[in-house]
């Protein structure tokens, strides 16, 4: 077994209501090597984007240690993880989470902008995703005269141009039809078929299916597990 | 994030919501037109009453009878409380100072006119023929009183616009014979209106020679000595050559106060400089309100733009760069307000001037510098608890609002 990419161990999340309690997360363990592609599923509020914004950085857990690429990232300081958040993770949205008012050049290169990278290899980079995306001649559009399918391909355009580790997709097909769905989750598998390691959090089984390893959860609790020997 | 990105993601930003921006900007630059009209009006009205009393004549020196306290603790005049009196000699030994171009004796008093059966009262001022050049006014109609010996002087009266006007209606009052006090008077001249400037009103004056107005007030001692030197760069040396001459004249007693024009007016410019402080300090008040409109306004943007600012921080964005963001565009912003109410402000000044001619309404340097500078701060000021509003949302939270 080689280095893991994420390990996850004792993790615990809970949100307090008032005087309720709600256990989002519990007792997960969980290892995911770099390169793997992973569904997450379960039943609404089972804690799957609980779970993916904690690996996403985004959320912290209440108890429990995450290391990534064997570094412990809980106890880094937000600038860090912040840095760790712009060059490790790509995130990919149900509602997309575009920009408006930024072209879709705009919006695909915001990353590296957020980054400070230098415009020149922007713009090189830029370039480049928008013919891998076929967005070529959407470059100077904005959001709201894109397809759902169009603008998708600039969110995950976006999520990898800063070449992360890993892909975090929560529902990304949950706003698209099934056709323009299929074409996106066949983008996302082509960057994990070179190496980019993938989680997509779907309630859709058939899609869900064509994981290489299925995650399910259930009240907080991941109950099974496919990759899991 | 660099310099010029952040720039342009401000300005996005500031566009992407033009009724928000355009409301701020408004704010700001109803704030900065303020300041500028306001210490406009302030400094005008300052360098119009400066104007005004350079009117009152040129190169003037006037002697005051008494000590003034300003003038600091004198012996002399310690022991004789009373000064002596400002005589009519006193006056006529100035003409002797080299400095010295023109003495005008000058006493006031209130009398009665009468003619027709109609009585008045007025003004009664005792002069020589040197006032009317020491204080350039114009004669409407007739000649001034006549050059004589400043002890004796005819009766002959010169009377201003108004009374010529109330007194004599429609008939002509030049040679006409008036009674003042018990006295009479020939009319032999009438003086120009000079309207109701800030300088001293002769429309209601009547005019006779000094040592007449002495006798029928009862008194010895002149109210004023107008001197005027010989040009401005003499003034200094004609105070203090009068000085000496009355100093000598009052044994060696400095019983009298000599004031230069230069003096008064430098008073009076310290006095509505100080005015058009206070102006523009409340005029900068304005500016605060600005200030706590960009604050609510920011604060409402933060607010919309919750799902955006949890997205550039799912993207990397550190707090540090949502801040400067937030911050830029709250500057931007001001300084766009900044300088349209510069603008309205000199358009406001430029309509100022453009109505009332005589009013130069110009704003001072310091005013526009100030008002910008306080624009441009108090806009970053309260940007700060926005923009760190921003910076410290929960990124999951605000990616789930909509
Ligand atoms: N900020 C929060 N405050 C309180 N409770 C929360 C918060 N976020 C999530 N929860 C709760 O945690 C549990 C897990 O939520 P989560 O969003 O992870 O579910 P999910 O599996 O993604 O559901 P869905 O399929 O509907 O998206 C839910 O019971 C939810 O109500
Ligand atoms: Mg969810």
């Amino acid at each position: 077994m080689g280095k893991a990419l994420i390990e996850l161990s004792g993790i615990e999340r809970i949100f307090y209501l008032g005087d309720s309690e709600v256990h989002a997360l519990r007792q997960l363990e969980l290892r995911i090597d770099p390169g793997e592609y992973l569904a997450v599923m379960g039943p609404s509020g089972s804690g799957k984007s609980t779970l993916l914004n904690l690996l996403g950085l985004l959320d912290h857990p209440n108890e429990g240690t995450y290391r990534l690429e064997g570094r412990d990232v809980t106890t880094l300081s937000p600038e860090e993880q912040a840095r760790v958040r712009s060059e490790r993770i790509g995130f990919v949205f149900q509602s997309f989470h575009l920009v408006p008012r930024l072209t879709a050049a705009e919006n695909i290169a915001l990353p590296m902008t957020l980054a400070g990278i230098d415009p020149a290899q922007r713009a090189v980079r830029v370039k480049q995703a928008l013919k891998d995306y076929g967005l070529f001649d959407r470059a100077s559009h904005r959001p709201n005269e894109l397809s759902g399918g169009q603008r998708q391909r600039v969110a995950i355009a976006r999520a990898t141009i800063m070449q992360p580790a890993m892909i975090l997709a929560d529902e990304p097909t949950g706003n698209l039809d099934r056709a323009t769905g299929e074409e996106v989750m066949r983008l996302l598998e082509e960057l994990n078929s070179r190496g980019v390691t993938l989680i997509v959090v779907t309630h859709d089984t058939v899609l869900g299916a064509r994981a290489r390893r299925q995650l399910l959860m259930e009240d907080g609790e991941l109950i099974h597990d496919s990759g899991k020997k | 994030m660099r310099a010029p990105d952040l720039i342009r993601f401000a300005r996005d930003a500031a566009t992407g919501n033009p009724l928000r921006s355009s409301l701020l900007v408004l704010a700001m630059a109803i704030g900065v037109a303020a300041v500028v009209v306001l210490t406009a009006l302030g400094d005008g009205a300052r360098r119009y009453v400066v104007n005004e009393f350079s009117s009152l004549g040129t190169n003037l020196v006037i002697v005051l009878p008494g000590r003034s306290q300003t003038g600091g603790f004198n012996p002399g005049s310690a022991i004789t409380s009373t000064p002596r009196d400002l005589s009519i000699d006193d006056a006529q030994s100035l003409l002797r100072a080299s400095a010295v171009r023109r003495v005008a004796p000058l006493t006031i008093g209130t009398s009665e006119i009468s003619y027709g059966g109609k009585l008045r009262e007025v003004m009664v001022a005792g002069t020589t023929a040197q006032y009317i050049d020491v204080r350039t006014l114009k004669l409407a109609q007739g000649r001034f009183l006549a050059d004589g010996d400043w002890r004796r002087g005819a009766s002959e009266a010169v009377i201003g616009a108004r009374i010529r006007n109330e007194v004599f209606g429609a008939e002509t009052a030049l040679g006409q014979l008036i009674r003042i006090g018990d006295r009479r008077f020939r009319v032999v001249g009438i003086m120009a209106s000079t309207g109701q400037g800030l300088g001293m009103n002769t429309d209601e004056v009547v005019f006779v020679p000094v040592s007449l107005a002495l006798a029928m007030f009862n008194s010895n001692t002149l109210f004023r000595v107008l001197v005027e030197a010989n040009n401005r760069e003499a003034i200094e040396a004609a105070k203090t050559q009068v000085t000496e001459i009355i100093k000598l004249r009052h044994e060696g007693e400095e019983d009298v106060t000599v004031i230069t024009q230069d003096a008064v007016l430098a008073t009076f410019d310290k006095l509505l400089g100080t005015l058009t402080l206070a102006v523009a300090g409340i005029a900068a008040i304005s500016l605060a309100v600005a200030g706590i409109l960009v604050m609510n306004v920011m604060l409402v943007s933060v607010t919309q733009r919750t799902s955006e600012i949890g997205l550039l921080k799912a993207l990397g964005a550190t707090g540090a760069t949502i801040r400067s963001a937030f911050l830029t565009e709250a500057a931007m912003l001001s300084l766009a307000g900044a300088v349209l109410g510069y603008l309205l402000g000199q358009a406001g000044a430029a309509l100022l001037r453009q109505l009332y001619p005589v009013f130069p309404a110009y704003p001072p340097d310091w005013a526009v510098l100030a008002g910008l500078g306080t624009a441009l701060i108090t806009g970053i000021l309260f940007g700060v608890l926005p923009a760190r509003q921003a910076a410290r949302l929960d990124p999951v939270q605000s990616l789930a609002k909509r």
